[in-house]
């Protein structure tokens, strides 16, 4: 199979009081279409930098990335958007707190595309918007509801739609229910799987929950200082409990 | 009464560059202190095309070209030089007191030609004061329209989202310096604009009256904001021009009660300061408040 996102050889290297740390030290990744790879980590193990050098929000010192066979190491961050989506951890960095939750998905429905000087046509997208959200009860009927009036919660439900709106080649969640309590993060948990599925995407996703880790996903990759020292397909996974993954950490 | 006719006209033109100042200070939340230059600049500049014989209109569209491009070098320094924003703001407006100089010839000039937009289009047929009334009414809506229908397409939408949230407008693909770009040179532009028409109502241009227009300004988006604290963007717009006026007001009876002109400057940056203070004092007041009820 042909994947779809290929990182070869990938070095970060930064200077921490005058010594010299790789972050991301040779890591070899590939991404096939269609998968959702959960990826494990202590802190500092290098899982948000990796991210930030998918998504082109940060350089690599040596390495190669590569989308659908193209060389993108040197593409920027707003280029890469158009097929690259992300939602973060902390839910003030998704969204736009001045503007609806409407305003906030029109405003993704462009993403990477260019910004053009025509009107945005609110009321035209209101409809596909209210389908979009009929049946998540915390954003049900709030689409004219200003986002910083919004829970941390319902803020990162709506940054998980903004990111899915316009279907990403590769979707990146970074810790995205971390920030939420067991219930919300559940939910949300429950509603991110059940569109992947769906939408057959592929996807990248760090927690740094164990249950979650072995309960979603069809691959499992652990990061330890900047290496890849597991990576369980399917099958392997299937059989995996949480007990195994401690001996890791 | 004709004082207080005067205080609106006035309230009615600088709340011009008061809206200008919101895109920078609010959308894009950039405190941008080139506009103490950039105002003076198209005070020049109209001066000196209308001296030259261009029509006021034009004069004025000329005084918004010249603020755009002092919006250009601070969101240069500050985007692509990676200079703090302040300091980018400090830097143009040091170095614009310089230009204007240059374009004045001198520090200060008369508008000897009687020909200005204020006495254009029968405007001197009506009373004192109301021509200024008339036209910053007339200004203000044109530019009103024109900013409320750029924030509502795709790229003013980029805009705000910049202004709002960079890190997020950058994922979702804006181009954040082309934003900041647009937004610090339009402010500019504006509050230029604003420049060359109060040295046509003053009848003068000189280089020295930017000093202190950002508190003028300043002062009206505060006390618009809050006399109107939870307003739609658009309607925000209209609330600077009532803070505006209201500012003016304020002024007005300060000084009708007695205080020094000179002492003008200080009083205007004490309102500004207790209008930026009153929703700390106002939570202090109520927690100090809730307090002494509880210790009853």
């Amino acid at each position: 199979m042909k994947s779809l996102l290929e990182i070869d050889n990938a070095i970060k290297t930064i200077s921490n009081d005058n010594q010299e740390l790789n972050i991301l030290d040779g890591i070899n990744l590939s991404i096939n279409p269609q998968d959702f790879i959960v990826v494990l980590g202590t802190n500092g193990a290098g899982k948000s930098t990796l991210l930030d050098a998918i998504t082109g929000a940060n350089t690599l010192s040596s390495g190669k990335i590569l989308l659908n066979g193209d060389d993108i190491t040197s593409t920027n961050l707003a280029k890469r958007s158009r097929y690259i989506s992300r939602v973060y951890q902390d839910p003030k960095l998704g969204t736009s707190p001045r503007m609806t939750v409407a305003e906030n998905l029109l405003l993704a429905k462009r993403r990477g595309l260019p910004r053009r000087l025509r009107l945005r046509k609110l009321n035209d997208h209101m409809k596909e918007f209210a389908s979009f959200t009929k049946d998540l009860p915390t954003l049900d009927n709030r689409l004219n509801t200003f986002t910083d009036k919004l829970s941390g919660g319902q803020r990162q439900t709506l940054s998980f739609l903004m990111a899915i709106i316009q279907k990403p080649e590769l979707l990146l969640l970074d810790e995205h229910t971390a920030a939420l309590d067991p219930q919300t993060s559940q939910e949300l948990m429950e509603l991110t799987n059940k569109v992947i599925i769906e939408k057959k995407l592929t996807c990248l996703m760090v927690t740094h929950n164990l249950t979650e880790a072995v309960k979603y996903g069809n691959r499992l990759i652990i990061l330890k200082k900047g290496k890849i020292v597991l990576d369980l397909d399917n099958e392997a996974k299937a059989k995996l409990k949480e007990q195994d993954l401690l001996e890791y950490f | 009464m004709n004082l207080i006719i005067s205080t609106i006209s006035q309230g009615f033109i600088w709340a011009i560059m008061a809206i200008g100042l919101f895109i920078t200070f609010r959308i894009l939340d950039f405190p941008d202190m080139t506009v103490e230059g950039s105002f003076p600049l198209g005070a020049v500049t109209a001066v000196i095309f209308i001296q030259h014989g261009y029509s006021p209109e034009l004069a004025l569209l000329i005084a918004f070209i010249f603020g755009s491009l002092a919006g250009f070098a601070t969101a240069f320094m500050y985007t692509k030089l990676h200079i703090p924003s302040l300091l980018a703001g400090i830097l143009t407006m040091t170095a614009l007191y310089s230009v204007n100089l240059r374009i004045l010839g001198k520090a200060n000039m008369s508008l000897t030609k009687s020909d200005n937009i204020f006495n254009r289009y029968g405007l001197d047929k009506l009373p004192v004061n109301f021509n200024g009334i008339f036209l910053g009414i007339v200004i203000i809506a044109i530019i009103t329209f024109l900013l409320i229908v750029f924030l509502n397409t795709e790229k003013g939408q980029a805009v705000i989202a910049t202004g709002d949230n960079e890190t997020m407008a950058a994922s979702m693909g804006i181009n954040t310096t082309m934003m900041k770009f647009i937004g610090i040179m339009v402010s500019n532009g504006i509050v230029a604009l604003t420049g060359g028409l109060i040295a046509q109502q003053n009848g003068f241009a000189d280089v020295n009256m930017g000093i202190g227009s950002i508190v003028i300004g300043l002062s009206a988006i505060i006390i618009g904001e809050v006399i109107y604290p939870d307003v739609s963007l658009s309607a925000r717009l209209v609330t600077i021009v009532i803070g505006s006026i209201v500012y003016r007001l304020i002024l007005m009876i300060v000084l009708q009660l007695g205080f020094n002109t000179n002492d003008l400057k200080l009083i205007s940056a004490i309102i500004l300061a207790l209008c930026l203070a009153l929703p700390t004092i106002r939570a202090q007041f109520f927690q100090a408040f809730r307090n002494g009820v509880k210790s009853k």
